[in-house]
C-alpha cells in the first residue's frame, strides 16, 4: 500500500478500504487519542498504537485483524458501555448511532458490568441543545468542532476522570452561535436536536437532499420527513459543498413550512377585505383582469423572488416579457452580480474564468474579504474561510467598517469608514494616494501585503456595488495571477434571479434588452416581439403602482412593502407567497404558494454554483410558483409553452448564457459552476437600488419570522 | 540523623543550620558547580551528564545526559529548562526535603542546564499541596537572584537566566511531563501526544528540557566532582545514589541516600530497622504505587533500575512501600485503585471507566459481596487498560492490581465468605 508522506495510519487504511473503527478521530479536527477504539498493532512496537497518531512510513507493517487488536477494541468498547444506558430502543440515536454500530461489529455481545452506573440528569443548553451527560462517551468532537471548526468555544469538557463531562462555557447555557454542529458531529445520543428529539425514529423518515432556501451559500441540507412534516434538517453525509457544515438555518429554520399563519387557500379582495376564495375564483379574478388592461394596453409590473428556483424566475420574466410585453419587472438585488459581470467583461477578462466557486475559498492562498459579515450572513462562506487559514494556511485579508468575527483569523485587516470603500478601491489599484497622515500608513502596508499576493480570491458585500465593482476589477487587475471573485448577495436565489432577468435591463443571462441581436433570439424562440427599452425598477414600479400609471402589480415571492410605500387601491395588486406579507395585506388577489422545499428545480448560489432543490413535501392548497404563473397565463390567455420545472429548465440551459451545463453532475446532487459570458449589461445603473438585508444568523428576512425556531433562539 | 549505609551526596546538606539559606549553601560549596559550568562548553557539560549515568529520578528513569543532547541549541525558538516538582506519587516524598532544606542546589542543577542547552528562562512547577515550599523555593529564588546567581549577566559571565515557580492545582496527572506542560500553560492538565517529545516540542513547543527535582538536584556535585566519580557511586548502568522513602511497616521510616543497587533486604532490615513489631514481611511495593509488589522472595533484588525490572516489578520514583503479614492485599488493591480512579484525568477511555469499574468491584468485593468471578475480572479489568491507556497512568493503576491478583488469588478468594479477614484482626492496610 502506498500513502503520500505524512498521511495517518488511519486515514490511509481507509483510503485503501481498510476500517480501522475509531470515535475521537474526525477529519480536519484535532488529534485525540482517547477513545483507544484505533489501537493496531505495529510491527517492531511493544504495545498497540493508535492508528489515528502515527503517521504512515516507509516499510511499516501494520496488522488490524488479529486477536489481540480485536481483544483491545472489544474491551475499549465494554468499557464505554459500562456508564452508558443500555437503552437503545428509547435513546433518540438509536439506529443511528456509531457506538451501537460499533457494538454491532466489534463489541461483546454480553455485558459483565455489574456495579451501579453514574447519573447526571439531562440539561436544555439552548431551544435547539440538549445534552445527556450518561450517553456521552467523551470523544470531544462537540469541543472540537465549536473551538476549531467553529471558533466559537462554546463548549468545554469539565470535571476530570469518572465525572468528565461537556459542559457549556457560558455556564449551563449556550452562549453561542447555535449551529447545531455539536449535535450532527455526536456519534451518540449524548448531544440531541431541541426539535427533533424524541419525535421519531430515523429508519421510519424519508430522506430529501435540497438546497437551504435562506442565506445565499446554496448549502445542501437534508430533510427527514415523516407524514408530509419535516421533522429535522442536516447533512450527515456530507455530501454537498458544505461537507459537515451547516448553520441554525438550514438545520432548523425549516418550521415556517408549518407556521399556523401559512395560507393555505387563496384570498380575493371584496368590499375591502380579503376573504377566502377558491382557486378558480382567484385564477379568474387575476386573469379577467389582466385580459382587461392587456386589452386597455395597460402597464403591468413584476417583482420577482429572491427564494423561488431559477424555473419560475425564468418563467415569471418571460411571462412579464412575452405575456404582459413589458420590461417592467425586478427583484430585491442584495448584490450587484450584472456590473460584476459587467466589469470583468469590460476589463477583457472571461467573467466565467474570474468568477470563484465557494469550496475555492478552502483552498485559495489569500482571500480578500471587503465588507459584509460573512459569520452572520454567509455562514459557509465563513466556515470555508475559517478552515482554509487554519488547515490549509491560507491568508485573510479583511476590511470593513466594523469588526467582525473572521478578523481573528485575518492576517492583516484595515478598519476604514463606513462609505469609503470606492476610494480606497482606487487607493489599492494605484490611482490615487492615500492623502495626509495617519491613514496613509495603514493603508500603504495593506496594499503592500496585497500586492504580494497573488491569485487573490476577492469576496466583497453590498458595500462594493455599481462602478465601485469597477473600481474592484480595476485594482484586482494589477495584481499577479488570476484575481476571482465572490459577491455575496443574500438569499438563496439572488443570483439566480438576477441570471434569469429579473432586471429592468436585461434578458436572462445578462442579454441587455436594448440589443436587438439579442432581443431577436428570444423573440424566435418564444415567438413574440419583445419591448425594446428597459423598463421599470423596483422603486419605479411601486411609485408607478402608486400613482395609478401601472394597471397591475404582480409580486411573486417578494416583500417590497415592507420597505416601500404603495397607495391602497390605485392598481390591481395579485401576490403569490406562503404568508400574509406587508404585501400581501394589500393585494387584490393573493395566492398561496409552495415554498422551495416543497418543489423541485435549481438553483443558484451567490457564488454562481447550480444545484438541485428537490420536492420534500407534497401541499395542500398551496401550489408551486411555476404552476401559479402557468395557470395565470392560461388563463389570461398567454401561451408560455410547457411550464414543467424540468421544460423549463431545459430552455434555461438552452436559452441562458452560461447555463448550458452538464446534466449529470446536477443530477447526482452536485454542485455545477454556471459561467455567464455576456457582460454587456452595463446600462442597468440604479447600484442605489443594491442593498442586503443585513441578515443575522437568526433572521432571515422575511421568511424567518415565521421560524419559531430561529425566534426562540433570539430570545433565548 | 544519617544512617551509617547512608551515602550522602544531594542530601549531604541536610540538618545544617540555615541550610536552606544561601550563606549555608555558599559556605558548602553552593554554586561552585555553577561556576566552573560556567567555563565549560555545553557540550562539555552533557558529556560529564552522560559519563555520570545519571538517569531520570522521576519514575521512568531515562538517562538525563541523552535526553539534555536531544535538545536542539541551534533552534531559532528560546528553549525553557522545566523541573517536575509535582511529587504526588503515594508513598514517594525525597523531593520536599530536597526543596525544603537545599533548595539553592536545586536552583545550581536548573542553571546547569540551563547553560547545557542555552536557556535563559526556567520554570519550577510545584504540587499545589507543597505550599510552604513554594515560600522556601521562591525565597531562595530571590536570594539567588540578589547575589547574582539570576537574572542578567549571572556572575559577570555574560549568561542570562530567570526561573520562575508555578503552582499545580492538585492534579497527581500533572506529574506526567506533557501534563504538566499543558498545565503550566494554563491548559487543563491532560497529557499530550507524543512525539514530539518536549526536547523537541515542550513548554509553548518550544525545545524544553524536563527532569525531576531530584535529578537536577544531583547535577552540582557530577559536575564539580565529575561523573565518573558519580557513575562509580552506583552500579554501571544506574550511576550514583538516590533518595529512596522508606514508609510502611518499617521500624524506621525516613528518607535515606543511599547508593543505587543496594539489596531490598538490607534496605529494610538495616536501614528501616527490620518489620515493626517483629512480624514477618508480607509484600514490597519498590518505587512508588504504580508498581508491581514484590514479595519476601524478591529480598535479594538489588535495588536499582534494571534489577528490579528484572524481578517484574519498577523502581519507578524510589518510595518503598512496606506492607506486613497481616496487610489485607485486598485493601491495597482497592486503597491504589481508588487513588488512581480518583486521580485519572478522564482523557482517555480505558483509564476513566477502566479505574471506575476496578474501583466499584473491588469495594464490592473487600465489603463482603463478591463473587468467585470477581477475582478474575479485577486481573482481566486491569489487563484491559494495560498498556491500551493514552499515559502511563493507566498503567500505574492496572500493574499494581494485576500483580496482586496474581501473587494474592488466595487472599481474594478468603474474603468470599462475606468479610475481610485482616479487618477481623484489625489489620491496618
Amino acid at each position: 500500500m502506498t500513502a503520500a508522506p505524512g498521511t495517518l495510519l488511519i486515514e490511509a487504511a481507509r483510503r485503501a478500504g481498510i476500517e480501522i473503527p475509531a470515535f475521537c478521530y474526525y477529519p480536519g479536527l484535532s488529534l485525540q487519542a482517547a477513545c483507544r477504539m484505533c489501537l493496531v498493532e505495529i510491527e517492531k512496537a511493544p504495545k498497540l498504537q493508535t492508528a489515528c497518531t502515527v503517521p504512515v512510513s516507509e516499510g511499516m507493517v501494520v496488522r488490524t485483524n488479529t486477536p489481540k487488536v480485536h481483544d483491545a477494541r472489544r474491551s475499549m468498547l465494554e468499557f464505554l458501555l459500562t456508564n452508558h444506558p443500555l437503552d437503545c430502543p428509547v435513546c433518540d440515536k438509536g439506529g443511528e448511532c456509531e457506538l451501537q454500530d460499533m457494538v454491532f461489529r466489534y463489541g461483546a455481545s454480553f455485558s459483565r458490568f455489574r456495579e451501579e452506573k453514574r447519573h447526571t440528569d439531562e440539561e436544555k443548553w439552548s431551544p435547539v441543545v440538549y445534552y445527556d451527560g450518561p450517553r456521552c462517551i467523551l470523544c470531544y468532537r462537540c469541543v472540537r468542532v465549536c473551538n476549531e471548526g467553529m471558533d466559537v468555544s462554546a463548549l468545554a469538557i469539565v470535571n476530570r476522570g469518572g465525572r468528565t463531562l461537556i459542559g457549556p462555557n457560558a455556564g449551563g447555557h449556550l452562549d453561542c452561535e447555535q449551529c447545531g454542529m455539536c449535535i450532527d458531529i455526536c456519534p451518540v445520543g449524548a448531544l440531541t436536536s431541541g426539535s427533533y428529539r424524541h419525535q421519531a425514529r430515523p429508519w421510519e423518515l424519508h430522506y430529501v437532499p435540497t438546497i437551504c432556501t435562506h442565506c445565499g451559500d446554496g448549502c445542501k441540507t437534508t430533510l427527514s420527513v415523516r407524514n408530509n412534516r419535516v421533522l429535522r434538517g442536516n447533512n450527515r453525509d456530507q455530501s454537498g459543498i458544505n461537507g459537515e457544515f451547516l448553520c441554525i438555518k438550514g438545520r432548523y429554520a425549516f418550521d415556517f413550512l408549518h407556521h399556523p399563519e401559512r395560507l393555505t387557500q387563496p384570498l380575493v379582495r371584496q368590499e375591502g377585505k380579503l376573504v377566502p376564495a377558491t382557486w378558480a375564483q382567484a385564477l379568474r379574478a387575476v386573469a379577467a383582469r389582466f385580459r382587461q388592461l392587456l386589452e386597455q394596453g395597460s402597464a403591468f409590473g413584476i417583482i420577482g423572488s429572491n427564494h423561488a428556483g431559477n424555473e419560475t424566475a425564468y418563467l415569471l420574466q418571460k411571462f412579464a416579457r412575452a405575456g404582459l410585453r413589458t420590461n417592467n419587472i425586478d427583484h430585491h438585488r442584495t448584490a450587484d452580480y450584472a456590473a460584476l459581470i459587467a466589469a470583468l467583461a469590460r476589463s477583457g477578462v472571461r467573467p466565467a474564468d474570474r468568477l470563484a466557486g465557494s469550496r475555492d475559498l478552502l483552498t485559495a492562498r489569500a482571500v480578500l474579504l471587503i465588507g459584509n459579515n460573512p459569520t452572520e450572513q454567509h455562514p459557509l462562506l465563513a466556515w470555508n474561510m475559517r478552515t482554509n487559514v487554519r488547515l490549509n494556511k491560507g491568508r485573510l485579508y479583511v476590511v470593513n467598517h466594523r469588526a467582525i468575527k473572521l478578523e481573528r483569523q485575518a492576517t492583516a485587516t484595515l478598519r476604514i469608514e463606513e462609505g469609503r470603500a470606492g476610494a480606497l478601491l482606487d487607493f489599492l489599484a494605484g490611482q490615487t494616494t492615500a492623502g495626509q497622515p495617519p491613514a496613509l500608513q495603514p493603508w500603504n502596508e495593506f496594499r503592500d501585503r496585497l500586492r504580494a499576493e497573488s491569485d487573490l480570491l476577492v469576496v466583497f458585500g453590498d458595500e462594493i456595488k455599481g462602478d465601485g465593482i469597477a473600481r474592484l476589477v480595476a485594482f484586482g487587475n494589477t495584481l499577479g495571477g488570476v484575481t476571482r471573485y465572490i459577491a455575496l448577495g443574500d438569499y438563496n436565489n439572488s443570483r439566480g434571479a438576477s441570471d434569469m432577468g429579473l432586471l429592468p435591463g436585461s434578458l436572462p443571462g445578462y442579454a441587455p434588452v436594448e440589443d436587438a441581436v439579442v432581443r431577436a433570439r428570444f423573440e424566435a424562440e418564444w415567438n413574440v416581439t419583445l419591448p425594446p427599452g428597459p423598463g421599470l425598477a423596483l422603486d419605479e414600479m411601486i411609485a408607478a403602482a402608486g400613482d395609478g400609471r401601472l394597471g397591475a402589480l404582480y409580486v411573486v415571492g417578494a416583500n417590497p412593502l415592507k420597505r416601500y410605500n404603495l397607495n391602497a387601491g390605485s392598481s390591481f395588486l395579485v401576490v403569490q407567497d406562503m404568508f400574509l406579507t406587508e404585501t400581501a395585506r394589500q393585494a387584490d388577489v393573493v395566492l398561496p404558494a409552495a415554498a422551495v422545499y416543497e418543489v423541485n428545480g435549481t438553483v443558484t448560489n451567490t457564488c454562481g454554483e447550480l444545484q438541485r432543490i428537490r420536492q420534500a413535501l407534497g401541499t395542500n392548497g398551496p401550489r408551486a410558483d411555476l404552476e401559479i404563473i402557468g395557470l395565470i397565463a392560461k388563463e389570461t390567455g398567454i401561451s408560455l409553452g410547457p411550464v414543467g420545472s424540468e421544460e423549463v429548465f431545459d430552455e434555461i440551459r438552452r436559452l441562458v448564457n452560461g447555463y448550458n451545463v452538464a446534466m449529470a453532475g446536477l443530477a447526482a446532487g452536485e454542485a455545477v459552476p454556471t459561467a455567464p459570458a455576456d457582460g454587456r449589461d452595463a446600462s442597468l445603473g440604479r447600484p442605489d437600488l443594491v442593498h442586503s438585508s443585513g441578515d443575522t444568523l437568526f433572521t432571515s428576512g422575511t421568511l424567518g419570522q415565521y421560524s419559531d425556531m430561529l425566534e426562540a433562539v433570539r430570545r433565548h | 540523623m544519617a544512617h551509617p549505609l547512608e551515602v550522602r551526596i544531594i542530601s549531604r546538606r541536610f540538618g545544617l543550620p540555615n541550610s536552606a539559606s544561601i550563606d549555608t549553601f555558599l559556605a558548602h560549596q553552593g554554586y561552585e558547580a555553577l561556576r566552573k559550568a560556567l567555563k565549560m562548553t555545553p557540550e562539555a557539560i552533557i558529556e560529564e551528564m552522560k559519563k555520570s549515568a545519571l538517569r531520570g529520578r522521576g519514575g521512568a528513569g531515562f538517562p538525563a545526559g541523552l535526553k539534555w543532547g536531544f535538545v536542539p541549541r541551534q533552534s531559532p525558538r528560546p528553549r525553557y529548562v522545566v523541573c517536575n516538582a509535582d511529587e504526588g506519587e503515594p508513598g514517594t516524598c525525597k523531593d520536599r526535603p530536597l526543596m525544603e532544606y537545599d533548595p539553592h542546589q536545586l536552583i545550581e542543577g536548573i542553571l546547569i542546564a540551563g547553560l547545557a542547552v542555552d536557556s535563559h528562562q526556567g520554570f519550577i512547577y510545584i504540587r499545589g499541596e507543597y505550599r510552604y515550599l513554594i515560600d522556601i523555593m521562591d525565597r531562595a529564588i530571590e536570594e539567588a537572584r540578589g547575589r547574582g546567581f539570576l537574572g542578567k549577566n549571572i556572575l559577570g559571565s555574560g549568561f542570562d537566566f530567570e526561573l520562575a515557580t508555578h503552582t499545580g492545582a492538585g492534579s497527581y496527572e500533572c506529574g506526567e511531563e506533557s501534563a504538566l506542560l499543558e498545565s503550566l500553560e494554563g491548559k487543563r492538565g491532560v497529557p499530550r501526544i507524543r512525539p514530539p517529545f518536549p526536547a523537541v516540542a515542550g513548554l509553548y513547543q518550544c525545545p524544553t528540557v524536563l527532569n525531576n527535582v531530584e535529578t537536577y538536584a544531583a547535577v552540582p556535585a557530577i559536575i564539580l566532582n565529575g561523573g565518573d566519580w558519580y557513575h562509580k557511586l552506583g552500579t554501571p548502568k544506574n550511576g550514583g545514589t538516590r533518595l529512596f522513602a522508606l514508609s510502611g511497616h518499617v521500624s524506621r521510616p525516613g528518607v535515606y541516600e543511599l547508593p543505587l543497587g543496594m539489596p531490598l533486604r538490607q534496605m529494610i532490615y538495616e536501614v528501616g530497622g527490620g518489620i515493626r513489631g517483629g512480624r514477618q514481611l508480607k509484600a514490597v511495593i519498590p518505587g512508588g504505587s504504580s508498581t508491581p509488589v514484590l514479595t519476601p522472595e524478591h529480598l535479594d533484588v538489588p535495588m536499582d533500575f534494571d534489577s528490579v525490572a528484572k524481578a517484574g516489578s519498577f523502581l519507578g520514583s524510589g518510595g518503598v512501600i512496606v506492607m506486613d503479614e497481616d496487610t489485607c492485599m485486598v485493601k491495597v488493591a482497592l486503597r491504589l485503585t481508588e487513588f488512581y480512579q480518583h486521580e485519572s484525568c478522564g482523557w482517555c477511555l480505558p483509564c476513566r471507566e477502566g479505574t471506575l469499574w476496578l474501583r466499584k468491584l473491588l469495594a464490592r468485593f473487600h465489603a463482603g459481596a463478591g463473587v468467585n468471578a470477581d477475582i478474575g475480572r479485577a486481573g482481566e479489568l486491569a489487563e484491559n487498560m494495560l498498556g491500551h491507556t493514552f499515559c502511563p497512568l493507566g498503567d500505574a493503576a492496572a500493574m499494581p492490581v494485576i500483580s496482586i491478583v496474581k501473587q494474592f488469588r488466595h487472599e481474594f478468594e478468603q474474603h468470599l465468605n462475606g468479610r475481610c479477614p485482616f479487618e477481623a484482626k484489625g489489620a491496618r492496610a
